[in-house]
């Protein structure tokens, strides 16, 4: 059986004044069915991007899907005519977002908004339409949703916002969720919960998660496999209690470092530098420039991807010498 | 007592000292200005002598001190007394009051096409960005906008009313016809097209570049991204979730903009032969029929204060984030 979702040399290319910034370079990955992948990376890593170009949500015009299939069931969703694309946006594949203050229109009730996916979706309307968004509503733990659907996006707090986006993303029991950084716009106690209720609904419903995030906590407690991506381009992915145990990648042991700083009470092992910027991509390995590891075949060309171990990949011809 | 009622009823007792305070500003200015209502009838009588025109002035009361006519004029204001017109022999309320339908209905079919022709260009414009329906719609958008208004009406005139013979080139009604008031009020509509698209076509094109505009920004904000992913087409997205949210600065400029309508609605008037304030104003200022033309100020004051209140409560209705206490 194939996977549910198979991404195949995804590149997306930003044009800009200064030149085509290449945001994500030959992504490929796959998502089993019932499976958490999760997507991880800092600031301008080119997740999101990647994340929001598998359905082509990238604002046309300045952003382009240079090369790549996106498989959903077998269906390349890049080729696929606007109409069919839209009848797998928010049916077989939903989304929620960062900023849940800004994800919902702020002109139109909560139930409103719930009811439109099923309306387009599933034909439903009217009382109909408002019963199932209020079980949807009372499904991702919201109180009173029968007061709750009257009510404006403004009335709600961020976790509940987040919530209601959820009762969207899910209302026509999609085989797939990708979650764009669901939790770093809420306070601690409420990340949890709504990561809580993501992996109940996961298993309730059987879906996917495509989880997109940089917080390595969030990582091992919902995911099952882990994609590394730096600048770009992917430099490490495996099981996640290999990755975050016995990382291959100097980018990742230096995030996992960065992560553990707490536990030790010391000062932060921060990775040194920057990322480079995209104009100005250096010629081999982009992390080389902050690599401690990096030597002279590092700057001069980009190391492959290797099999380490089954189901084991990084970037780094060093992969070998790399401590936990 | 419900929020927007108590909202409304503190809104319209703020209202008497502003439209006071813009009619004493009024009386100070007009009165700034040299010669009489004394001097134009004196001088229409042919050969008045000094002392006739001093009569007249006395017997206008045009002879007291300054300060004694403002708080004559204010006191009078108090008990909805506009004054007497000297010129036109009649009380300015009545003389105000006969106009101000005309008006008032030439303003709000200006204000309509406006507000809904320059809605629906915007957003086809911004869903069509950089589209050749868009490049079409800014260039006869800015041809529009740099058109004097005089202009735009003669031209109207000569190619519906002249070449096409379509429609009525002035005037309200067709004068002396008996007809039933659904005949009246068809025969009413053909005579308001060409001033109503005069008026109102320079907004057209104002608030066809805003909504675009205004669109264009809301296209950029996330719930745009929310409404692909839960796959609905680009129509909708366009008309029902960025529209409504790109209304606002709009709705606002339109507000401001009463003011400037119903001082273009004197130059429309008076080309269209429209019988409404525009004309009255006109002559008024001609004839220095001082209380006829602070009476028409007062009430344009009033219509113009009122409609911003309107429009607040408009905000209300359109952004459930706006509450009115």
């Amino acid at each position: 059986m194939t996977a549910l979702l198979e991404v195949e040399g995804l590149s997306v290319h930003f044009e800009t004044a200064r030149g085509v910034v290449r945001a994500v370079e030959d992504l490929s990955f796959a998502v089993e069915r019932g499976q958490t992948v999760a997507l991880v990376g800092e600031s301008g890593s080119g997740k999101s991007t990647a994340a929001l170009s598998l359905l082509r949500l990238l604002p046309a015009g300045a952003s382009k899907i240079a090369a790549g299939r996106v498989r959903l069931d077998g269906r390349d969703l890049l080729a696929l005519p606007p109409r069919q694309l839209r009848d797998v946006r928010g049916a077989q594949v939903g989304m929620i977002f960062q900023d849940p203050m800004m994800a919902l229109n702020p002109v139109y009730t909560i139930g409103r908004q719930i009811a439109e996916t099923l309306r387009l979706h599933l034909g439903l309307a009217g009382p109909a339409a408002e019963a199932r968004a209020i079980e949807l509503l009372r499904r991702v733990q919201v109180p009173a949703p029968e007061q709750r659907i009257h009510q404006y996006p403004h009335n709600l707090s961020g976790g509940m916002r987040q919530r209601v986006m959820m009762a969207i993303a899910l209302a026509c029991r999609p085989a797939l969720l990708i979650a764009d950084e669901p939790t770093t716009a809420l306070d601690v106690t409420v990340q949890a919960q709504v990561l809580a209720l993501i992996d109940e609904l996961k298993a309730e419903l059987g879906m996917a998660v495509l989880l997109i995030t940089h917080d390595l906590a969030v990582v091992w407690e919902t995911a099952q496999r882990v994609i590394v991506l730096y600048a770009g381009r992917k430099v490490e992915e495996g099981p996640v209690g290999r990755i975050l145990t016995r990382p291959r990648h100097p980018y990742t042991a230096g995030l996992l470092r960065a992560a553990q700083w707490a536990a030790d009470g010391d000062r932060l092992a921060e990775i040194p530098g920057t990322v480079p910027s995209p104009h100005a991509m250096p010629p081999g390995c982009a992390f080389a420039p902050r690599c401690a590891l990096a030597e002279d075949r590092c700057r001069r060309q980009a190391p492959p991807l290797r099999t380490l171990e089954p189901g084991h990949v990084a970037a780094c011809f060093r992969a070998e010498e790399i401590a936990p | 007592m419900s929020p927007t009622l108590a909202f409304l009823t503190r809104r319209l007792l703020q209202l008497v000292p502003v439209v006071l305070a813009i009619a004493a500003l009024n009386f100070a200015l007009l009165h700034l200005a040299p010669g009489d209502a004394a001097d134009i009838v004196a001088a229409s009588s042919g050969g008045a002598s000094a002392e006739f025109t001093a009569e007249l002035r006395a017997s206008f009361g045009l002879d007291r001190p300054l300060h004694e006519q403002f708080v004559l004029f204010i006191g009078r204001l108090l008990t909805l007394d506009l004054g007497w017109s000297h010129i036109q022999q009649a009380p300015v309320l009545e003389l105000v009051a006969e106009r101000i339908p005309a008006t008032l209905l030439l303003m709000v079919a200006a204000i309509t096409v406006a507000l809904a022709a320059g809605m629906l260009l915007g957003i086809l414009a911004a869903m069509r960005h950089r589209g050749w329906i868009d490049g079409i719609l800014s260039v006869v958008a800015l041809v529009v906008y740099a058109t004097p208004q005089f202009w735009l009406g003669l031209m109207l005139i000569v190619l519906f009313s002249v070449t096409l013979g379509v429609l009525p080139s002035g005037g309200m009604m067709t004068i002396a016809t008996e007809m039933g008031w659904a005949a009246r009020a068809a025969d009413i509509g053909r005579h308001l097209v060409l001033p109503s698209l005069t008026l109102g076509l320079f907004y057209v094109a104002l608030y066809t570049r805003l909504m675009r505009a205004s669109m264009l920004e809301v296209f950029t904000l996330d719930f745009i991204t929310t409404a692909r992913a839960k796959g609905l087409s680009e129509t909708r997205i366009g008309f029902v979730h960025a529209a409504r949210n790109a209304l606002l600065p709009v709705v606002t400029l339109a507000g401001v903009q009463i003011g400037h309508i119903l001082g273009g609605s004197i130059l429309v008037e008076t080309v269209f032969g429209w019988p409404g304030l525009g004309r009255l104003v006109f002559d008024a200022l001609l004839q220095r029929d001082l209380p006829l033309l602070l009476g028409i100020l007062l009430v344009s004051s009033v219509v113009v204060v009122l409609v911003n209140l309107v429009v607040d409560l408009l905000y209300g209705l359109l952004d459930p984030r706006i509450v009115h206490r």
